[in-house]
């Protein structure tokens, strides 16, 4: 299994998700207001979205922006940490390759 | 006597109480956070967007908390968050220095700069975990224990539903009942000392305990948690390796003895869909470096009994002068803020006690959960150790073994080991303790931390654009919420 939200209905906390929509590579993924944009990618189940230099894949590594391993492009805004942003409704995010640059 | 004017930089827990103390020392506070709201890593909270009504469910020690966090509702303090300090400059001799603040998103584009000339500068920045490298640790599935518990508590993000928990310190425990908390399957809790290690390190100057009790039960729970989820809990083990084809699919678990050298024949695989680890923790020294503060030889920002640094009008507080918890960073930091503020010793001579007891706390959790000098063994010649550049356990030991290469910048040139995105913040330990044992040296020194002048990531624009010299009335206050 993947990485995932708290269903709602389960969560003791008490949610009240307010759905959101950001664009990932072109692609729509659903996000709740509040949720950082790797918290997004997770629960949208994706582990990796960005490649190193040798081309192999990253995700989220240390959570709270010390590792830049989560590296996205936002709004055309490169090398943002993905921990550490919150989402926006309609954010466009472009993922990011180190094997490309060189 | 003038106002004194104190900037606090973190809102965890020494941050906050260090700002409670100043302000009720008659000082003005501006305190300075990244995240959107205050807590820090041990009292992370939930987006406010979520509306939670039970936010209190996931944490500890909730009340202390709320009332420490209506000091950012204090006339004489503003709050500043989301906001980021991107350098520090040395102004007059004998005063703190400047503090160089961008408002806005994280990493974002166009933020505003301000700047601060405080009377005296409080460092509550904490720290991170720090990681061992071991084959496949770069693999996606792959987290920190800090990374698996914040998406839990701060977002209701479960990293997967067969975890594996591994490295060594109390700290593995509540990132177990945090992730079982939300529902995913932990299948083991792995650490990696043995009994007698820990046992050593704790049951030594027991006296020193009692001091520590409101921690000591904190953990106890965590072990009842445990028991009560069944989620098996071991010593002696270690994960030395994950594996799988584009994501963590399975890793190898292995009995260590006390130096974590891997007792043959003792390998097993385990499936899983997430591994969390954590070897202990770094603290983040850009700014406390960039204010020019001695390091203690275990590499945390050096204090005295009043949490003052080396260098003139910094104080510094909590985890980044070594870790024992939540409540000695408390103390720490009331300690700090009141100092800070300029008030008189006497009023605080029971905090400056809980200090201390909080420093002698952290001895014994240092001592109790070292890290074994054998884990290098576990590393193969292709295994990453630096994560950005992809340099390999390899290429680091021949650069290292080169006659040329006794300037550890040499090394770092010659492989780019610590040039990436993290500068160094992830793999610099890691890298000089390998550097040492490549050159038979029989003890690692200390990484010479990275000096960032810039501490966090700046564009140029923003570079480029004026700053404005900020009074602390200059933002309108945010309003914290009520939650």
């Amino acid at each position: 299994m993947s990485p995932h939200l708290v269903p709602v209905e389960h969560d003791s906390v008490g949610r009240n998700d307010r759905p959101l929509q950001i664009t990932v590579d072109g692609e729509p993924v659903p996000g709740i207001v509040g949720q950082s944009l790797a918290g997004v990618l997770l629960a949208d189940g994706r582990l990796s979205w960005r490649r190193g230099p040798s081309g192999a894949p990253r995700g989220v590594f240390c959570g709270i922006g010390a590792c830049f391993d989560c590296l996205i492009t936002v709004n055309g805004v490169r090398d943002v940490r993905a921990c550490r942003r919150r989402a926006a409704d309609g954010d466009v995010v472009e993922t990011q390759r180190r094997d490309e640059e060189r | 006597m003038a106002v004194r004017q104190v900037a606090v930089v973190g809102a965890g827990p020494a941050g906050l109480a260090a700002a409670e103390a100043a302000l009720s020392a008659g000082a003005t506070v501006t305190v300075i956070e990244s995240a959107e709201q205050p807590g820090g890593q041990y009292h992370r909270m939930l987006p406010r967007a979520y509306q939670a009504t039970h936010p209190q469910r996931l944490q500890h020690h909730w009340r202390a908390f709320e009332r420490r966090r209506r000091a950012l509702l204090h006339p004489d303090c503003t709050w500043w968050p989301e906001c980021t300090v991107w350098a520090l400059e040395q102004a007059e001799p004998g005063m703190p220095p400047r503090v160089h603040v961008l408002d806005g998103s994280v990493d974002g584009t166009g933020r505003p700069r301000r700047v601060l000339e405080p009377d005296a500068l409080v460092l509550a920045t904490g720290v991170h975990d720090r990681v061992l490298p071991f084959p496949g640790w770069e693999l996606p599935g792959v987290f920190t224990a800090g990374a698996a518990q914040a998406l839990a508590k701060g977002e209701r993000v479960v990293v997967g539903d067969r975890v594996v928990i591994a490295g060594t310190g109390p700290f593995l425990l509540p990132v177990a009942a945090s992730l079982t908390e939300a529902g995913a399957g932990v299948l083991a809790v792995l650490e990696a000392n043995r009994p007698a290690t820990v046992l050593r390190g704790w049951a030594s100057r027991p006296w020193e305990l009692a001091a520590q009790v409101g921690k000591a039960a904190e953990l106890a729970e965590y072990v009842v948690g445990q028991v009560r989820h069944k989620v098996p809990y071991a010593m002696g083990q270690a994960v030395i390796e994950a594996r799988g084809d584009g994501r963590v699919e399975e890793v190898v678990i292995a009995r260590v003895d006390p130096d974590w050298s891997v007792i043959a024949g003792s390998e097993r695989t385990l499936a899983v869909d997430a591994l969390c680890v954590s070897h202990g923790f770094s603290p983040q020294l850009e700014l406390p470096m960039a204010a020019g503060c001695a390091l203690t030889a275990a590499g945390f920002v050096e204090v005295d009994e009043d949490q003052r640094c080396s260098a003139p009008g910094v104080y510094a507080a909590g985890e980044i002068t070594g870790i024992a918890g939540a409540p000695a960073a408390v103390a720490e930091g009331t300690v700090a803020g009141w100092f800070a503020a300029g008030g008189a010793p006497a009023a605080v001579s029971a905090a400056r006690r809980r200090a201390a007891a909080g420093r002698a706390f952290a001895r014994r959790l240092a001592r109790a959960h070292p890290i074994g000098t054998a884990w290098p063994d576990w590393l193969r010649e292709q295994t990453v150790v630096c994560r950005c550049e992809e340099t390999t356990y390899a290429a680091l030991c021949r650069a290292a073994g080169a006659p040329t290469r006794e300037d550890p910048r040499a090394v770092r040139l010659a492989t780019r080991a610590g040039l990436g995105p993290c500068q160094a913040r992830i793999c610099g330990q890691t890298v000089t303790e390998i550097t040492a044992r490549a050159r038979e040296q029989a003890d690692a020194p200390r990484a010479e931390p990275h000096r960032r002048p810039i501490a966090q990531p700046i564009r140029l624009g923003e570079l480029a654009a004026p700053a404005a010299q900020a009074g602390p009335s200059d933002r309108p206050n945010m309003k914290e919420s009520e939650s």
